[in-house]
């Protein structure tokens, strides 16, 4: 077994307190190992931006954290719960052992500052150096992500959207960070320049060698560019597999609905059929299984009973009585 | 850079508009100045000097009125406002630099002070949102609903009278003359303390509101939780990402408020007796002082100008996506 460097334990996030709350992230646990690629699907709504931001501590009001643990294993072997840690240490560790790519390229970047402020900042706020090695730092972040040195005097609006991206990347990179959460680094753009930057971030994967958790609506990107799967439904974790398992054979009814949700790149043609309805209301959720009024293969048990998450066979979970966890 | 001339080429067109208008309204209101001059000698004048007062005041009835307006504009760029007849025979170009200095000291120095003032405290409480700085919105947005000039009288009512530190009028100790002692300048700030506090309580509520509404709006912006997400200290965040781009509506704000320093505190000038600009527009409005009125006027509208090319400079070094490239 790899080592492990993020554990998400039982994480519970709530909108709003009292009766009126509404949970929108159940009971989630998840493990990243080091140097992988676990990527986090789901339709729009079912947690998986919410269970990124409570996990590391960045939820708007009125979210709130209602439980559980995110422990990361530091390099020298201690751990910390990210929920627990003083604001301090908090910041200290933000950017530079966890970075975050966010969803909103456009919007992500102060309008009134130069790249290369911004980029310096984050390098001023963790590390003792002089100014001119933090400039030349950035231009260097630059350059890995494909953008000339030359625009580190841009202001953000000079920049197309594929560029602001990459700057984000940049960003992220900067402090050399060992984990790397990227949600939804691509939908804002255009399917050319999407390719383009995961292209670019899967080359520095490989050269820099940190984890990532990748969120998506996009099962398609998943499949090609991770190495483990965790699908969301309705604020809880349906499946996890490895991605080339989860492709081949989707246990839940609702991966299987979104695998049939985009075309093949190969093999013969077939029927799109997606998912028929829509996701449930979160603050009525159905009794049962949350995904029973929508699946095709529902069986009385679904509507009575909540399928927990558990290993059906080696090395894959999932929540689904069609699928019993075998004890043990 | 070519932003900033058309700017310039506009405001120098409303200028000449400005000028051109406020020569031809005194033109068409009934009523005619000399008239009233000789009622106010009560008829006493030889008809030598009746048409003399018409020359004086460019209402020669023997000149065209495009001879009138172009002499009007030669006086104007000479500094020539005219007499005023209140202050007869003071021209209006020295009644005006009398009254200026007072006002632009008083409500330029309070304006000032208010904008820094309310936009700090409207920085902070909006970065504090949801905790006991909240509780200061309702009491804010009381204060600042409520007519300076009427916290004037209450302020007079209350806080002057026979042995109170705060003198309920005028702008020095009668008495005094003007000059740059230590005896007229402590004077001078404790006749303006009590007009000055009351235009600040006013205004600086007003601007606690817009920032710290502000505040709120861009503390939700992804660029925010990105500088929190990136460990910034809270201090860096607050100050360089939220305020610095909550503070750009206020600042168009702010330029307007430097406009109307010269003419919009008339009622606060009236109510404290304080002689500047807005008492002698008061003053020459009930004594039908057209050359004063015009001469205000004119000031007011350009300070307002002025403030308005202000705005546009301080937006510029501002917010860079208003330079245009090239």
């Amino acid at each position: 077994m790899k080592e492990r460097i993020l554990e998400v334990r039982g994480l519970n996030v709530d909108y709003g307190m009292g009766p009126e709350s509404v949970r929108a992230v159940r009971d989630v646990d998840l493990t990243l190992h080091r140097g992988e690629v676990l990527g986090l699907a789901g339709e729009s709504g079912s947690g998986k931006s919410t269970l990124a931001y409570g996990m590391t501590r960045l939820l708007p009001p009125p979210g709130i954290v209602a439980g559980g643990e995110v422990i990361y294993h530091l390099d020298d072997g201690t751990t910390v719960d990210l929920l627990r840690i003083r604001d301090a240490d908090l910041r200290r560790l933000r950017w530079s052992e966890i970075a975050i790519v966010f969803q909103g390229a456009i919007n992500s970047l102060n309008p009134v500052q130069r790249i290369s402020t911004q980029l310096v900042d984050v390098l001023k706020a963790h590390s003792a150096s002089t100014p001119r090695a933090r400039l030349d730092r950035a231009r260097e972040l630059l350059t890995l992500v494909g953008i000339a040195s030359d625009r580190l005097n841009s202001y953000p609006h000079q920049l197309s959207g594929g560029m602001r991206q990459r700057v984000m990347i940049a960003m992220a990179l900067a402090l050399e960070p060992r984990v790397v959460i990227m949600d939804e680094p691509t939908t804002a753009l255009d399917v050319v320049v999407q390719r383009q930057i995961l292209r670019t971030l899967v080359d520095l994967r490989e050269r820099l060698g940190f984890s990532v958790v990748f969120i998506t609506h996009d099962l398609s990107l998943l499949v090609e560019f991770s190495d483990r799967i965790a699908i969301m439904y309705a604020g809880q974790v349906v499946e996890e597999a490895a991605s080339a398992d989860l492709y081949r054979t989707p246990l839940h009814p609702y991966s299987d609905g979104l695998l049939q949700s985009f075309p093949a790149l190969k093999g013969p043609k077939r029927e799109l059929s997606g998912i028929a309805g829509s996701p449930p209301d979160l603050r009525m959720m159905p009794s049962g299984c949350p995904f029973h009024p929508r699946c095709a293969r529902a069986m009385d048990v679904c509507g009575q009973q909540t399928p927990v998450l558990g290993q059906s066979r080696a090395g894959r979970s999932v929540a689904c009585w069609l699928h019993p966890v075998s004890v043990g | 850079m070519s932003y900033l001339l058309k700017r310039l080429g506009f405001y120098l067109l409303t200028v000449w508009a400005a000028v051109t208008i406020n020569f031809f309204v005194p033109r068409m209101i009934p009523g005619d100045p000399v008239q009233a001059l000789i009622t106010k000698q009560r008829g006493q004048m030889t008809s030598e000097a009746v048409r003399s007062l018409y020359v004086l005041f460019g209402l020669d009835k023997d000149e065209s009125l495009a001879s009138q307006y172009f002499s009007y504009l030669g006086q104007l760029l000479r500094g020539d406002l005219g007499m005023s007849f209140t202050f007869f025979p003071s021209p209006v170009a020295d009644v005006i630099g009398d009254g200026l200095p007072w006002t632009v000291g008083l409500v330029g120095i309070t304006t000032v002070i208010g904008f820094f003032l309310g936009t700090a405290a409207g920085a902070l409480v909006g970065w504090r949102r949801g905790t006991w700085a909240d509780s200061l919105i309702p009491v804010t947005t009381f204060v600042s609903s409520i007519p300076y000039f009427w916290l004037g009288l209450v302020a007079i009512a209350l806080l002057t009278g026979p042995g109170s530190f705060f003198p309920a009028s005028g702008a020095y100790e009668i008495g005094l003359v003007p000059n740059w002692d230590w005896q007229f300048i402590g004077s001078t700030v404790q006749h303006g303390l009590l007009p000055g506090l009351t235009i600040l309580v006013s205004s600086v509520s007003g601007w606690i509101l817009s920032m710290r509404n502000m505040m709120v709006t861009v503390s939700s912006d992804d660029y925010v939780t990105v500088a929190h997400a990136k460990g910034l200290p809270e201090r860096r965040v607050m100050l360089a990402y939220a305020a610095r781009n909550a503070l750009l509506p206020n600042v168009s704000g702010f330029a307007l408020a430097l406009g109307f320093i010269v003419g919009g505190t008339l009622l606060v000038e009236i109510v404290f007796s304080y002689p500047g600009l807005g008492l002698q527009l008061f003053q020459a409005v009930g004594a039908k002082d057209y050359p004063l009125l015009q001469g205000i006027f004119l000031i007011i509208t350009l300070s307002v100008l002025l403030a308005n090319l202000l705005a546009d400079v301080a937006y510029l070094a501002l917010d860079p996506r208003t330079r245009r490239e090239g």
